[in-house]
């Protein structure tokens, strides 16, 4: 048992920031990574639902994170980039500020989302892996899609 | 699911679709429970799920189907003959099989149920009852007479085998020639081939056959041949590629009209010509016939009449007809629930048929066919009908309309009542229908596949549920507008024209009544809603500066209204994508599109939005009420008003369009027929009806020695409306109408400074004259 965990306690993040803190989500769920597109706005939509984007001839819900973990609004001018993630309904796209690289990290670095991370954001995720010199938070993307 | 065995995948694919086939069998041979054809069927259907259980270890299908199996093998050897209570255990067979299919399909395994009651009850049955164990014999004798030659019909049918057609149509064999060697082979128990025998005969060269044997070869496809399965997911994504390919053309064919390029043109043109064939080609392996849908609905009938002790036949007209595989699907609840209230409710016990006079066994009629780019189906049964004055007691009573709105609504009407939400009643509920699913959320279901559906029924001869409903969701022409910087595709099938408003007319055209901005369409006041204030995108509001207004006018249940747009861009085939569910609360949109730019739009739900902005009030009272008066005002289509006065200084309007003539008559030409005052007017009887004493004012001012009438004709009949004086034409808008709910009138107004009553001139004219519409029933024909 014990040695099950310690095989599959190593797991890859795609990581992204999103007004200054790292964020990561399991690699096997990112679908791609894109650069800004644009969007068409959804009126009388939830708050966190950044527009609609054609990927591929798809359209796809854009999530936007900081309006959705509870921070402040993307500076103006500040283009947002697609994380897009697979989930049980299909693909939906996450707008984080920034893409960082894929971390390789292991579970024994894991501990509970500290205190400096908002009530709103604490509740999407699901603990922190501690870095070299960074916390990275890993998103609970099945959560994060439920608007 | 994925491990599944290809074997067993098959085997549960097989069986469905077998299942579904016996089911509609073992109707069909209780009608006729001597065919043999059927009997055959049946019993090879059993047989082989049997036979592949048993290869695939499934012991409790196996048993199952082994009961089955032995007691259709007796009813095929004639040695039982099939009674309703076998009919119902072999169902029930079917049903039991279903079942394990299903735990199969899900578990992978046959799960636990208990099957041993309906193995006995198989076992049972099979055993013939004692006293008609001397009758078995001789049954068995005729059998065995007919053994000998089983299915040798009277008439002999000779197929022409295809070889044969090629040696015709090629001249190498006379027509005559090769039918005489069929025949040989058919009847005379010549077992050589037909080449062979045309050969020996010298009918044909030996060389010759050989060819057309080759050619034969090549070109034969048998039906197994000719059709393959396709995997469902695989065809959706095919559609969601060709939607694709669709777009891409609409991009190149924008692109291309910018250019002067002759050769891009005709490719594009060509490109243009091919998507479309593709796209309709793709389209068409969607298409299902409805009778997937509709091979369920004999044995509900069956079930459901024997519960309620009535006999119901059902035919069944068109069932090829063809429908989009997503739409079929959605079709099955409304029309398993019609069907269920049909037999439930509609239809009478024998007994009381019998006593109508009636045929003792009820009809269910299912109709479908195509019309206009859209499926029509029929569901008409001859049962009792629906009582518009039931209907309508029981709509008063659940306060879903005023007394004064029903007395205006017609009969049909105040039968489509029926689906207004709530009017479904606890006392109705039985175990059958009305199991809290009201005819309001069938309208619901048809209406969200873009349906609309009616009832028109007549008292003690029958109802009939048309329903009309979109061939294809996938695809749809749209319009495109701009609002707020943004575009929106409008489904065009809501969409009835496009008014533009240009300079002093924007503001002129727009007025408000009690708030709410109106525009006058051919003097009918159409309801405006702003499409900026209704999502939230811009001010909306009336005072906007506008150059030019657009006004989208659209369809929403039955009712009218205008929707006013930044801009209208173009219309155009739109692909139909759902939305992601962060979005599937709001019911704005009916999912979204990418236009031919790539970017991507909503698409407007139009009956959601006519009810947020609350022109339809949830379809309930004002719906109701209101579609009177929409009937009234489309009759007149003037905005002109004949203005007289009543004595007591009361005004009253009357849409001149329900002007025939104005007459003046002597007091002393009026005589009395019963409490009537009548008329002789024109060879005619005219009945006259004061309107004082009909809204109930007090008498007119001072007796003069003519009266003075406002004639109405129509069909040839005319009524006399006596009136104290005309007092003038007006012409002008009617800037303010209030709702008074008050006997005869349909509002009030201001007109010409005055207040104005405006008369409910039907009512008036039925006051004077009962019978004054019943020349033309017209709402009642065609059931």
């Amino acid at each position: 048992m014990t040695a099950t965990v310690t095989e599959n306690s190593s797991q890859q993040f795609t990581t992204f920031k999103v007004d200054g803190f790292l964020f990561g989500v399991e690699v096997e769920s990112v679908q791609e990574v894109i650069r800004y597109q644009e969007m068409t706005r959804v009126p009388l939509a939830p708050g966190s639902v950044g527009g609609l984007i054609n990927l591929r001839g798809q359209v796809i819900t854009a999530l936007d994170l900081r309006h959705r973990l509870g921070m402040r609004e993307r500076p103006e001018g500040q283009l947002p980039m697609n994380v897009v993630v697979r989930t049980e309904d299909g693909a939906v796209s996450l707008l984080v500020d920034q893409i960082g690289e894929v971390i390789e990290t292991d579970l024994v670095h894991f501990e509970p989302p500290p205190d400096t991370v908002s009530a709103a954001a604490r509740e999407l995720v699901r603990g922190a892996y501690k870095l070299d010199g960074a916390l990275l938070l890993a998103l609970d993307v099945a959560r994060v899609v439920e608007v | 699911m994925n491990q599944m065995d290809e074997i067993v995948q098959e085997f549960l694919v097989e069986s469905h679709e077998n299942l579904d086939q016996l089911d509609t069998d073992l109707i069909a041979l209780e009608q006729e429970p001597g065919s043999r054809p059927l009997l055959g069927s049946i019993f090879r259907t059993i047989h082989t799920i049997k036979g592949t259980s048993g290869f695939l270890a499934y012991s409790k299908l196996e048993a199952v189907t082994h009961v089955g199996e032995s007691l259709l093998s007796r009813l095929r050897d004639g040695e039982l003959v099939l009674d309703p209570e076998m009919t119902s255990a072999l169902l029930e067979m079917v049903d039991a099989v279903r079942g394990l299919l299903s735990s199969i399909e899900a578990n992978g395994a046959e799960g636990d149920p208990d099957h041993t009651d309906l193995i006995a009850r198989l076992t049972a049955l099979q055993s013939p009852p004692s006293q008609d164990a001397a009758a078995v014999p001789v049954q068995r004798q005729t059998d065995d007479d007919e053994a000998i030659q089983p299915e040798e019909p009277a008439v002999v049918e000779v197929v022409i085998p295809r070889l044969g057609e090629m040696l015709v149509q090629s001249g190498v064999a006379a027509p005559t020639d090769v039918l005489a060697a069929v025949l040989d082979q058919t009847l005379g128990g010549d077992s050589r081939k037909l080449g062979e025998i045309l050969v020996s005969k010298g009918r044909a060269q030996q060389s010759e056959v050989d060819t057309a044997l080759e050619t034969q070869g090549e070109t034969r496809r048998s039906v197994s041949d000719s059709s393959i399965r396709v995997d469902v997911d695989l065809l959706d994504a095919l559609m969601t590629l060709v939607g694709e390919l669709v777009l891409t053309r609409n991009q190149i064919i924008q692109h291309a009209a910018t250019r002067e390029d002759a050769d891009l043109v005709r490719s594009s043109q060509r490109l243009n010509l091919i998507a479309s064939e593709l796209q309709e080609g793709v389209m068409k392996t969607r298409m299902q016939p409805i009778d997937s849908v509709w091979s369920k609905i004999p044995r509900v009938i069956r079930d459901l009449s024997l519960t309620c002790g009535k006999q119901v036949r059902v035919e069944m007209e068109g069932k090829e007809t063809e429908l989009d595989r997503t739409i079929l699907e959605s079709t099955k609840d409304p029309l398993t629930h019609l069907v269920r209230n049909a037999v439930d409710h509609a239809i009478e016990t024998p007994a009381e048929r019998i006593a109508a006079g009636k045929d003792p066994e009820g009809l269910l009629l299912m109709r479908a066919f195509h019309e206009g780019g859209q499926v029509n189906i029929e569901i008409t049964d001859d049962g009792k009908g629906i009582d518009p004055a039931v209907i309508g007691a029981k709509a008063l009573e659940k306060g879903l309309v005023s007394p004064d709105q029903l007395s205006r609504m017609t009969p049909r009407e105040i039968v489509n009542l029926v689906f207004l939400p709530g009017f479904s009643t606890a006392a109705q509920v039985t175990n059958v229908s009305g199991r809290g699913v009201g005819m309001d959320v069938v309208k619901t279901n048809i209406e969200r596949i873009g349906g609309t559906i009616d009832v028109q029924s007549v008292v003690g001869r029958g109802t009939t549920f048309r329903i009309k409903i979109p061939l294809t969701l996938a695809i749809i022409p749209a319009l495109t507008v701009t609002c707020a910087g943004d575009r929106y595709a409008i489904p065009q099938v809501s969409l009835l024209e496009l008014v533009r408003l240009e300079g002093e007319a924007v503001t002129a055209g727009v007025e408000q009544i009690q708030g709410a901005p109106v525009y006058r369409l051919r003097g009918n006041l159409l309801p405006l809603v702003y499409l900026d204030r209704e999502l939230a995108v811009g001010p909306g509001e009336l005072d906007r500066q506008r150059d030019t207004l657009f006004i989208v006018v659209l369809q929403a249940d039955d009712r009218q209204f205008g929707l006013v747009v930044d801009g209208v861009c173009d219309t155009e085939e739109i692909v139909v994508k759902p939305l992601g569910k962060q979005l599937k609360g709001i019911p704005s949109f009916a999912g979204a599109t990418i236009l031919g730019d790539g970017k991507v739009a909503l698409i407007l739900d139009v009956l959601a939005v006519a009810q947020r902005s609350n022109v339809l009030l949830t379809g309930r009272e004002r719906g109701v009420g209101d579609r009177g008066l929409r009937g009234e005002t489309a009759v007149s289509e003037v905005e002109s008003l004949l203005i007289v006065g009543l004595g007591e200084g009361r005004r009253m309007g009357i849409p001149l369009a329900m002007v025939t003539r104005l007459e003046d008559f002597p007091l002393d030409t009026i005589e009395r027929v019963g409490s009537r005052e009548v008329v002789q007017y024109r060879d005619q009887i005219l009945p006259l009806i004061r309107l004082s004493s009909f809204l109930g004012t007090g008498g007119y001012g001072e007796p003069s020695p003519t009266v003075q009438v406002v004639v109405y004709s129509e069909n040839g009949r005319s009524v006399g409306l006596v009136v104290e004086q005309i007092l003038d034409i007006a012409e002008q808008a009617i800037t303010a109408r209030s709702d008074l709910d008050s006997h005869g009138l349909l509002g009030s107004a201001v007109v010409q400074d005055h207040i104005t009553e405006l008369l409910d001139v039907r009512q008036a004219i039925l006051a004077a004259d009962p019978n004054f519409y019943l020349s033309a029933p017209a709402d009642l024909a065609g059931v």
